[in-house]
């Protein structure tokens, strides 16, 4: 389609495709569409397909007997008009309490910064981040779009445990702590939503091509919220997002 | 049924590991040693998939509340039957009331025993790999029974056992194929990895092994991408981190190797202090 890509045999299992190497929406949808196309044709030999900010990794069941046979047959698709997948996308609107008892890093960004309290949470909720991938932890979305006015370096010594649902700013990406975990990230407020459940059928309901807005809420409304997640009657705002 | 007495240093519930799942960042997981894991399973005629309980560093006893049919393999930590020694490799009749126990080490660190049927412990995802956050269960408790299937067979269909490939145990060669950012490194940064010994630091779990030895690293910082069990990470120190089965499944450090899935279960059987050398295959 549109890259240049370069296909890597990456050990006995997998195929590592690269894009050009940048963080950009555009890679992301055509990595999204090369990956719909490729489950849509030939793979049921695929166990997993694992994206990247510029990557499509490919880890098949078996040994790749004919690597260079497999890259072939991926540039071949590659080379004819991709699959769009026939699902929408969503904006979700993520609520996060921003008050001094979560967002336990919020006065140190502001010293560093020289930003109020008040101007980083409008400039942190005012972005709409893209959804690039999920990695890390299961249920950890990376985003794209942080105000570079925000970037922020990671802690020098890191928590040995941040809360589930912490929200932060790690450098130039902004993410929601899915699990409890240690973790250098400035904490910045906290979120009641589950990014991962293993009881639900999709553990994850957020997909890569989907975005997140922050809305900020007060302590009383994250504790009606956080009720509502665990009777399981909480569902979170949405909107298609239209190409 | 099988009740945990001593349940060990660090023992959990493994089959092939869950596959499927790596896009909403669930890791792999699965034996460690999957070549001794899938013994086990053969030996008694079990499915491929079936559950075994991985063992590391011995010290486990297990009181079989049921007659079972059992299978030991991997790493020999003087396996005994109430008092007697039994023998690794073979399928073994265990009677009701009797206490499976683990000693001194004689070889390798990580045990497997399989039972007949497989052990039922709760399917989270496609599979009773234990891992945090996804099965209730992360580590073996005393006191807690395992599950197993009420069997009536008592016999194996061959009581053969198998002499054990030595060099699964001893090998210093880890072999491996070139990771997508192998490329980058200078020559001498190349003939550093291909000719140093490298030492097991103390820093290893199912996660990953961080070795002792340190490269010059001057790579550029890579955006993050996906990384497999088996995946050579060189980190900003110098130090390699070889990941291993419950490894996450992006990273950002660059993936200078990806060993071979044999190369992941001979490492599994290798601890702190323990050396080798990567041994790189052209593909």
């Amino acid at each position: 389609m549109n890259y240049n890509l370069t296909y890597k045999p990456f050990g006995e299992q997998a195929i590592l495709i690269e894009w050009p190497s940048r963080i950009d929406l555009k890679i992301s949808k055509d990595i999204i569409a090369f990956q719909h196309t490729i489950q849509q044709l030939q793979h049921a030999n695929i166990a997993d397909s694992i994206i990247g900010y510029n990557t499509l990794t490919l880890k098949y069941n078996d040994d790749l007997k004919d690597v260079d046979q497999e890259i072939a047959v991926l540039k071949k698709t590659y080379a004819k008009p991709l699959i769009v997948q026939d699902v929408t996308n969503f904006s979700w609107q993520i609520p996060v309490c921003y008050e001094k008892e979560f967002g336990i890093d919020l006065q140190e960004i502001s010293d560093k910064s020289s930003l109020s309290i008040d101007e980083i949470i409008r400039l942190h909720t005012a972005s709409t981040y893209g959804v690039y991938f999920i990695g890390f932890l299961p249920g950890f979305l990376y985003l794209g779009g942080l105000n570079e006015k925000l970037f922020m370096e990671r802690k020098s010594t890191p928590r040995l445990q941040v809360a589930k649902g912490a929200v932060g700013i790690g450098g130039s990406q902004t993410g929601i702590y899915p699990t409890k975990s240690a973790g250098g990230w400035n904490i910045i407020g906290k979120t009641p939503i589950s990014f991962f459940d293993i009881e639900n059928e999709l553990p994850c309901f957020a997909n890569p091509g989907d975005e997140i807005q922050f809305v900020p809420v007060s302590v009383a409304d994250y504790k009606r919220i956080e009720e509502q997640v665990l009777a399981n009657t909480y569902v979170i705002n949405k909107t298609a997002i239209n190409d | 049924m099988i009740r945990v007495l001593t349940a060990g240093f660090y023992t959990t519930i493994q089959d092939l590991g869950r596959v499927g799942f790596a896009h909403i960042g669930v890791p792999v997981s699965g034996a460690m040693d999957g070549y001794s894991a899938q013994l086990a399973n053969q030996l008694l005629s079990n499915n491929r998939h079936d559950a075994v309980l991985e063992m590391t560093f011995g010290n486990c006893r297990f009181l079989f509340e049921k007659e079972q049919l059992i299978c030991i393999t991997g790493a020999d930590f003087s396996p005994r039957i109430n008092e007697a020694r039994v023998a690794l490799n073979v399928p073994l009749h265990v009677k009701k009331g009797a206490v499976l126990s683990f000693g001194k080490q004689q070889y390798g660190v990580r045990t497997y025993v399989a039972v007949k049927g497989g052990f039922k412990s709760e399917k989270v995802l496609h599979s009773r790999s234990y891992y945090v956050g996804i099965t209730k269960e992360i580590l073996l408790q005393k006191g807690m029974l395992l599950p197993v299937e009420e069997q009536h067979q008592f016999t194996a269909k061959t009581f053969s056992s198998v002499k054990i490939n030595e060099a699964h145990f001893q090998s210093s060669r880890v072999c491996c194929y070139e990771g997508p950012e192998y490329h980058l490194l200078s020559e001498s940064q190349k003939r550093a990895i291909q000719k140093t010994l490298f030492t097991i630091s103390k820093e290893h779990s199912r996660m990953g092994y961080r070795l002792e030895e340190s490269i010059k690293n001057d790579l550029p910082s890579m955006l993050t991408s996906a990384v497999l069990p088996g995946t050579v990470q060189l980190t900003p120190s110098g130090k390699l981190i070889v990941l291993m089965r419950d490894c996450q499944v992006t990273g950002g450090y660059p993936r200078v190797l990806q060993l071979t899935n044999a190369a992941i279960d001979i490492l599994a059987q290798k601890t702190t202090g323990d050396q080798f050398i990567f041994e790189l295959l052209s593909l």
